[in-house]
């Protein structure tokens, strides 16, 4: 029997996994969901969603990997033979997901070209959509490839599938032992920078001050938890994947602790980062915070090049690390969905790893293609909000809800966590997974149902941004089900080897 | 800047820098008991 490949140093598992939960989201997200729900009161429910979601989750499936040994399909189907077309859910959620963050990044790439001379010049909101050429097409249609965006994306896809083409100690341990030490210090450069603007503390006190009557709201709550589930990269098979490649002897709680404070302590830093230049706008441009908080794509690129142009000094500077801080944070996260299929398809299919790269990256990237047309910016908008909601969110829901209340997994997998780490899991971990997490999540979940088929949306048509009822349907709702239904389709496939081996994947 | 908004950011960071620290520490203590 061969043996599975593994992570050279616990170090270089805890930097992927932090590589892997760092992402675009902590960056553009979090500043702005704590802005809206309550400042500094925000971190209240925020601690508690990581304290009984986060970390219990991260916890769960640390152990599921390290215990089961396989690709998220073979750990659910090692768990019950019919569990596992939810690992296969999770890998077809990240597949999706693989196609369109590769083109975010595809734009950050582009962007920190044209930081170096200002390239987009004062209208920063409109030179955006110039790039995209967003308004040559109707929302739904595809148009033409943007060579802008292609030419970025084919050296993404470069990147990524030659380091997953090392394999895990050459290829992923070793380019986020270079990237993430780098995006650390780049991101301290930007926020050292950023407080020392003048503005930037009232940018502060405006993410800061906090908001108390908020926190009594369950919205802020919701959330919390929306943010904590979203930006720790849990619930679609990546932690279940990496963690598969730890050796035997692996503390995997403390592992958990550190992969979940980390995520969130840069998450903060973030914020900080954000709303002190946020401060610095709001102060050049005579307007109040409130008028220039953003989120999202919105935020970086529109809203950051118009604060770079204001800069008084070392502008294109400040603009190349910030772009390449989004480059190498998404790089990192991309890296890690991407090897969630690459090591399903060597599980399931018993082929090489290079083949499985070539395979599932190469239909990844020809797929991405369809987000780097005129009409990309739409479909990505749409895929985005559908797979993530109803995609990442339902998956998790159904995950802990599976493992702990159908399968009663919970004793054996917390008498397993206990067995190699220091730290001995009490009955928070177990209340958290077993009654806060469903309750939270089933809610989370009820609530988007409501509002989407209900079209509660405060929009022209209700539909999320105002979207015809056929492109919600065919961009998001199908795309949504469709990971559902491949996923059932491919658990009713053979495997190729026998299941209890351990795959190669070195 | 407002006191409280300094408090809160200051107990923020304390938490969570302050956990991740002591969770590293942790295991690199760990770490050099074991190769001991």
């Amino acid at each position: 029997m061969e043996s599975r490949a593994q992570w050279g140093t616990r170090a270089g598992f805890i930097l992927a996994a932090v590589g892997s939960a760092l992402g675009l989201g902590n960056i553009w997200r979090f500043p702005a969901i704590a802005y809206e729900n309550g400042g500094g009161a925000f971190l209240i429910p925020y601690l508690f969603a990581l304290l009984t979601a986060g970390i219990p989750i991260l916890i769960m499936e640390f152990t599921m990997g390290h215990k089961y040994r396989g690709s998220s399909p073979l750990t659910f189907r090692r768990m019950h033979k019919g569990a596992e077309f939810v690992g296969w859910w999770g890998v077809l959620v990240a597949f999706v997901i693989s196609t369109y963050y590769s083109v975010i990044i595809a734009w950050a790439m582009s962007y920190m070209i044209f930081a170096v001379k200002l390239g987009w010049g004062s209208d920063t909101g409109s030179f955006f959509e110039s790039f995209l050429q967003v308004n040559e097409v109707a929302a739904g249609m595809s148009g033409s490839l943007v060579l802008g965006v292609l030419i970025p994306l084919v050296i993404v896809w470069f990147i990524v599938l030659g380091i997953l083409f090392k394999g895990i100690r050459k290829g992923i341990e070793v380019a986020n032992r270079i990237m993430i030490p780098t995006l650390i210090v780049v991101f301290l450069l930007i926020v050292i920078r950023a407080v020392t603007l003048p503005g930037a503390l009232d940018g502060l006190d405006a993410l800061f001050k906090p908001d108390f009557t908020k926190i009594l709201s369950p919205d802020v709550w919701v959330a919390a938890y929306g943010q904590i589930f979203f930006s720790l990269s849990i619930a679609f098979a990546i932690m279940i994947t990496y963690s598969s490649y730890l050796p035997k002897k692996s503390d995997i709680t403390n592992n958990a602790f550190i992969t979940g404070l980390g995520n969130s302590a840069f998450e903060l830093l973030a914020g900080i980062g954000v709303f002190a230049v946020l401060g610095f706008l709001a102060l050049e441009s005579g307007q109040n915070i409130d008028e220039v908080v953003a989120g999202g794509p919105g935020l970086a690129f529109a809203v950051f090049p118009e604060i770079i142009n204001q800069f008084p000094a070392f502008n294109a500077t400040f603009g190349f690390l910030f772009f390449i801080s989004l480059v190498l944070a998404g790089l990192t996260s991309l890296m890690s969905i991407t090897e969630t299929y690459v090591a399903a398809v060597v599980d399931k299919f018993n082929i090489s790893r290079g083949k499985a790269v070539i395979f599932g990256g190469g239909l990844a990237a020809v797929t991405s293609l369809l987000f780097a047309t005129q009409g990309g910016l739409n479909f990505l908008d749409m895929t985005d909000y559908f797979i993530n909601q109803f995609g990442v969110a339902m998956l998790g829901f159904v995950e802990v809800v599976l493992v702990i209340w159908i399968l009663r997994k919970g004793k054996e997998l917390r008498r397993h966590a206990d067995s190699v780490s220091d730290i001995k899991l009490g009955s928070w971990w177990t209340i958290s997974l077993s009654v806060i997490t469903p309750l939270m999540l089933g809610y989370m979940l009820f609530q988007l149902f409501r509002q989407n088929i209900l079209k509660k949306f405060d929009t022209d048509t209700g539909n999320y941004e105002g979207y015809a009822d056929a492109f919600i349907l065919y961009g998001g709702w199908f795309v949504a089900a469709g990971a559902l239904v491949i996923g059932i389709i491919l658990a009713t496939l053979k495997w190729k080897q026998p299941k209890d081996t351990d795959e190669r994947g070195k | 800047m407002s006191i409280n908004a300094i408090v809160v950011m200051i107990i923020g960071i304390t938490i969570l820098w302050g956990g991740l620290g002591a969770s590293i520490l942790h295991a690199m203590k760990k770490g050099k008991e074991r190769k001991s």
